[in-house]
């Protein structure tokens, strides 16, 4: 069985249309009801519950973004008394940019139901053994695939994340046979396993990896070591987490559960929706949630979404993998990155805001240095001392970020500046 | 009686210290003694120089980041023995040495340590003390 929930995912387009446009209608009424913040900005657009009949109405509400997460914290968003929630997630990253999402249990269900979906096309069944080395805890990674996982009826193995030696022990001991975890952790695993020579004791068929950004290359790369198909997931906190969109056995996008999710493109410049196929900024709206349901939430991610047939059978749109974002935030081993978030550290320490961020990717793990040019103040004739205060930066940037940067002091006027203004982020990873 | 030492940042990647050395030399600056701290990334290059007041003019010119640090500098015969001697006073005293660098004027035959210490006053009084001779700038200067 490569489907979870054969009559939605695919469903002829009339229906899911109607079924899409019903449930925005229900829902854009209970956040205008019960969510003051969003209230407002409908009120100042000119739009009432009763302008929106169907999926065609959508571009009349209001957008929200990041901003309006921060503006709204912790509560601001929220749809349903708090005594009706049952959960919360969060992302990384402290003060201003961190995600608190709210659920219900009826919003755990359907957010598990969509990683259910996304295990069924990796060919997942009550057979298999999953494997679960995403992060447990606020994360929404090991929860979602771990829900997921229990909906299919598979065996999960809760493992989260670290102790790779354990991980392949367990693998190869209790015969695991879909691997959930980011694609860089995956690569690092298919490296340990071929290393330890252990290949042959390992049971994997499919893997399923998300959470950063990867290429066709790393893909072929990871399937070959391992001797699994690879299959790439979708998702924010925001929205739910993993299982937004997933991948099914033709590997050419992953299929958006649209029947809780509404996808659009737009021009992040202008705002304007953009037709299928044309390549823009993908906004959410959440059509099903109670607790924490956005509408129009621009997720930065600059993708295609396109309607052509699949093979696999779904009706469910499908969105490319995301192809850069239309914010300056970085996507590191996983964990998203502002470069405002470190110009805030380094002028909370006493540190000039004079800084570099460089990522690059080596052997399929992101690395991340932080250079930061070198003060009268922060200088001392004594080693120790300036050791300390490295240490002690390094420190603030893993508390506020989450990952650990290298942090390297270069001499004054070395970071390299184009017209006067200084060029704070090198990505030079080729993804 | 402390002479001044002049701390440099210096990072870490090729051509950095012949750089700020260079810098210096073409100002006619003549270094009498020096020693470097490194570690993984950057390093720190403390210089005793024979004009510090114009070097410190020519690193600023030059934008680098530097200090002056106050040193203690003794002279010690260069025989096996007495640099120990010197260090085993301080700590006799409970005074710690942050760091320390030698080096040797060929023609008096004498070397010369540099000591960082938190206070300098009294270090220099424990030296003495114990007969170890304490160098004044002048006398470094013009070696």
């Amino acid at each position: 069985m490569k489907y979870y929930q054969r009559e939605i995912e695919c469903a002829p387009r009339d229906t899911l249309r109607a079924l899409q446009s019903e449930r925005l209608a229900r829902t854009v009424r209970h956040v205008y009801q019960n969510v003051a913040y969003y209230r407002d900005l409908m009120d100042k657009k000119g739009v009432g519950p009763d302008d929106i009949r169907s999926v065609d109405d959508l571009p009349k509400l209001p957008f929200l973004t990041k901003d309006d997460l921060r503006d709204a914290y912790p509560y601001g968003l929220l749809a349903v008394p708090l005594h009706d929630c049952v959960r919360i997630q969060s992302t990384s990253g402290t003060t201003g940019r961190r995600v608190v999402a709210f659920y219900t249990q009826d919003d755990i269900d359907l957010w598990e139901e969509c990683c259910a979906r996304a295990i069924a096309a990796a060919g997942g069944t009550k057979d298999d053994v999953v494997h679960v080395c995403y992060g447990y805890g606020l994360f929404t990674g090991g929860p979602g695939l771990n829900g997921g996982s229990h909906k299919v009826g598979a065996l999960t193995l809760p493992m989260s994340s670290g102790n790779t030696d354990r991980q392949v022990q367990f693998m190869c001991d209790l015969g695991s046979t879909i691997l959930c975890c980011t694609p860089s952790y995956a690569a690092y695993l298919a490296e340990t396993i071929v290393g330890q020579g252990r290949r042959d004791e390992i049971k994997l068929k499919a893997g399923i990896f998300g959470a950063e950004a990867w290429s066709e290359e790393m893909r072929r790369d990871i399937e070959k070591k391992l001797g699994i198909r690879a299959y790439d997931i979708y998702g924010l906190t925001e929205i739910s987490g993993p299982g937004v969109s997933f991948e099914c056995e033709e590997q050419t996008g992953m299929h958006i559960n649209e029947d809780h999710f509404l996808a659009e493109i737009i021009d992040p410049d202008t705002g304007e929706t953009l037709p299928d196929g044309a390549k823009g900024e993908l906004v959410f709206s959440c059509i099903s949630k109670k607790a924490f349901p956005l509408l129009r939430y621009r997720t930065r991610d600059i993708c295609v979404l396109s309607r052509e047939t699949c093979s696999c059978g779904r009706t469910l749109i499908k969105m490319s993998k995301p192809m850069g974002r239309s914010d300056d935030m970085l996507i590191i081993r996983g964990v998203n990155v502002f470069p405002s978030q470190i110009e805030t550290v380094l002028l909370g320490a006493g540190f000039p805001s004079n800084y570099q961020i460089i990522v690059d990717r080596v052997n399929y793990t992101d690395t991340f240095e932080v250079q930061v040019e070198m003060t009268p103040e922060m200088f001392s004739d004594k080693v120790k001392q300036i050791a300390t205060r490295e240490e002690d930066l390094l420190a603030s940037l893993r508390a506020m970020l989450g990952i650990s940067p290298k942090v390297t002091l270069v001499a004054p006027r070395t970071i390299a500046r184009s017209e006067g203004k200084a060029v704070r982020v090198i990505d030079r990873r080729k993804i | 009686m402390a002479i001044d030492q002049i701390s440099i940042f210096v990072e870490n990647s090729p051509g950095r210290l012949a750089e700020v050395t260079q810098t210096l030399g073409a100002a006619g600056i003549d270094l009498r003694a020096m020693s470097i701290a490194d570690t993984m990334d950057f390093g720190i290059l403390r210089l005793i120089v024979n004009e510090p007041a114009r070097a410190l003019e020519v690193l600023k010119a030059a934008q680098c980041v530097f200090s002056v640090t106050p040193v203690l500098a003794v002279s010690v015969a260069d025989k096996p023995g007495n640099l120990a001697r010197a260090l085993s006073a301080l700590a006799a005293e409970g005074v710690s040495v942050e760091y320390a660098y030698a080096f040797i004027a060929r023609q008096r035959g004498n070397a010369y340590v540099i000591f960082r210490v938190e206070d300098n006053e009294r270090a220099q009084a424990i030296l003495e003390k114990n007969g170890i001779q304490v160098v004044n700038s002048d006398e470094l200067y013009a070696l």
